[in-house]
């Protein structure tokens, strides 16, 4: 083939089909980024096996009667589940940081595509690759004694998705202000780790102290580690005393917040994140 | 193409107190090669950067590819391939990989693009690496790979911004036959940036740009021309009294420049046995050469370009922050 037989391509002009394709393009990239990196896939799963094996038994010897009788490391099950998703997220949307820092983030910007393609893109990615590894984590249900009932599996792996999105997209505002991949690396140390503890993934969140409890009433993540939980323990048997102790469900000044309401929030939450994320992205030009 | 390639008028970018560029105006023809030189600093950059609707100009307008850069700008970024100075490319993706997600961001029509990977890759000779990892090349392979890059959208403008900084002489050599051949196989027109200049002289037109102003713009044969003189360099004993002397006896302004004595006379050779019959200070060392694109600079500026870089204070600092490897947004 010499180069004169071949036609000048001509770009044609936006449209909404070069900005899927353009989405789909920057998806594919975080997940081909994702199944050639396995240390990752390995790493970022021992954090919650440490907090769900090591802790789980280990502070089961001081608490098996706050418990009654229900294994520590099932009653950290669902908040691990949340775990996992988190930092597997917010690592993800450290990829926009990494992609500054060597110059790709620039042939993404200077492509004849919206910016909102681009970070919605890098958004599904970073949420699949979450869920992805959610799944992982779902695999482990059996060694906690969780059953592997359809329903349960489905129900999680929703929230997995739904509280993916709304990470990475929380992420990405964050990734969107910093140029530098240390500066993301601290300040995410000091957001991720009040989200976490705050969230109620170790511990019911009712009947704390008023300062806790408005906390973690603030924390997005408490309103998709709760129908996790939910999701969880309607597949254990419990008394009802310990189903009511254990997994009380979220309320707002007494009045409990049914677990749709709480999905649609965490939702609600993302798609307003990616919102933000997208705006400070086209601003700065 | 109807009309120029690139045109520009009364361009102003300011940032804050500093003006980067101070009023730009050029005309660049379809299928020409147009060189920017200047030192580090002289608005090369931020010039580059608005053509390619990477930033705003404050004041002033600019079209390229005959399409507005602030009020038509997709437009304008769907015709023109661009290669920066540091490298965009995934390293974690093989060449070929890079190329296609290059052709799916700009929305190729998808039966162009597989005869077109292999033209574009043909050109810059690296077809037979394409299943490599990017991270796996050299830098002048990467700088290939983006030329390949910037090239496969075909693009009626590409925009090179310092194509070889950072290169080994070698390697620049070879880019610039890629470059070379690239304009026979192809109808486009270059726009770049260096702040070498041997390579400008592979430009069919210069401008010298110097503190956010081009102060000269013609051929690299014409600037040469239009200086005459040969350029002398003496390393002396006592360069102050050289100097003065030089004043004195010849009627020759001569200034301090790289660390020797150097002025311009019209026939270097003859000269030189003049000043070495009758010269107060010992001198050390001669050479004089021809004019070169490096002595059109110091004729315009009164500095050569290494010193203009050494004594410059960055007023595009501001500029290379916001773009500049770590802010690029």
């Amino acid at each position: 083939m010499s180069a004169a037989t071949v036609a000048q391509v001509r770009v044609p002009a936006r449209s909404t089909t070069s900005e899927l394709r353009a989405i789909k393009i920057v998806w594919q990239r975080e997940l081909i980024r994702y199944f050639s990196d396995r240390l990752r896939i390995v790493t970022s799963l021992l954090q919650p096996a440490l907090f769900l094996f090591v802790l789980g038994t280990g502070l089961s010897k001081l608490a098996s009667q706050g418990t009654d009788g229900l294994n520590l490391r099932t009653f950290f099950y669902p908040g691990i589940l949340g775990m996992t998703v988190l930092f597997t997220a917010v690592f993800s949307a450290a990829s926009v940081v990494w992609d500054r820092e060597f110059g790709f983030l620039r042939e993404m910007l200077v492509a004849p595509v919206r910016r909102s393609s681009i970070v919605i893109g890098k958004c599904l990615g970073g949420a699949t690759v979450a869920a992805a590894q959610g799944v992982l984590m779902i695999a482990m249900a059996g060694l906690v004694g969780v059953p592997y009932a359809p329903t349960l599996v489905l129900g999680v792996f929703g929230l997995q998705v739904l509280l993916s999105f709304m990470l990475t997209a929380f992420a990405l505002v964050v990734a969107a202000r910093v140029t530098q991949m240390q500066t993301f690396m601290a300040l995410t140390q000091m957001l991720v780790m009040p989200l976490f503890f705050l969230s109620g993934a170790m511990y019911p969140v009712r009947g704390l102290p008023t300062w806790l409890t408005v906390l973690n009433r603030i924390d997005p993540l408490t309103y998709a580690i709760d129908p996790m939980r939910h999701v969880v323990f309607s597949h254990l048997s419990l008394t009802p005393e310990a189903r009511e102790r254990l997994d009380p469900g979220v309320t707002w000044g007494g009045w409990h917040v049914p677990v749709l309401l709480e999905a649609v929030l965490v939702l609600v939450i993302g798609l307003v994140l990616l919102g933000v994320a997208i705006a400070e992205f086209s601003r700065s030009d | 193409m109807d009309g120029p390639a690139v045109s520009v008028s009364g361009l102003v970018r300011r940032y804050g107190e500093v003006e980067a560029v101070r009023g730009i105006d050029l005309s660049i023809d379809p299928d020409e090669t147009f060189g920017f030189l200047g030192p580090n600093g002289a608005g090369k950059s931020t010039t580059i950067n608005i053509l390619c609707t990477l930033i705003k100009p404050t004041a002033g307008s600019a079209r390229v590819a005959g399409y507005d850069v602030v009020h038509e700008r997709d437009d304008v970024r769907r015709n023109i391939g661009l290669v920066f100075q540091d490298t965009t490319l995934d390293s974690y993706l093989t060449a070929e990989r890079n190329l296609r997600l290059h052709a799916e961001l700009y929305g190729m029509p998808r039966n162009t693009i597989d005869s077109r990977l292999r033209q574009v890759l043909d050109i810059v000779g690296l077809w037979d690496r394409r299943s490599s990892k990017v991270s796996t090349f050299s830098g002048g392979m990467k700088r290939r790979l983006e030329i390949a890059r910037g090239l496969m959208h075909s693009p009626r403008v590409l925009f090179l911004d310092e194509p070889t900084i950072g290169l080994d002489p070698q390697t620049r050599a070879s880019i610039w036959s890629y470059i070379r051949e690239l304009r026979e196989r192809e109808h486009i027109t270059i726009f770049m940036t260096t702040h070498y200049m041997d390579e400008a002289e592979y430009c069919d037109r210069i401008a010298i740009i110097d503190q956010g102003k081009i102060i000269a713009l013609d051929t690299p044969h014409a600037l040469k021309a239009s200086i005459g003189e040969d350029r002398v360099q003496i390393h002396t004993a006592d360069d102050t009294v050289a100097i003065a002397a030089l004043a004195t006896q010849f009627g020759v302004v001569a200034t301090m420049s790289e660390g020797v004595v150097t002025f311009g006379v019209v026939d270097g050779e003859q000269f030189v046995p003049k000043l070495f019959s009758d010269f107060p200070v010992a001198i050390r060392s001669v050479n004089v050469s021809r004019p070169s694109l490096d002595d059109v600079f110091m004729s315009y500026t009164g500095t050569t370009i290494r010193d203009a870089e050494a004594g410059s204070v960055d007023p595009v600092g501001a500029g290379s922050a916001l773009f500049g490897r770590g802010a690029r947004q």
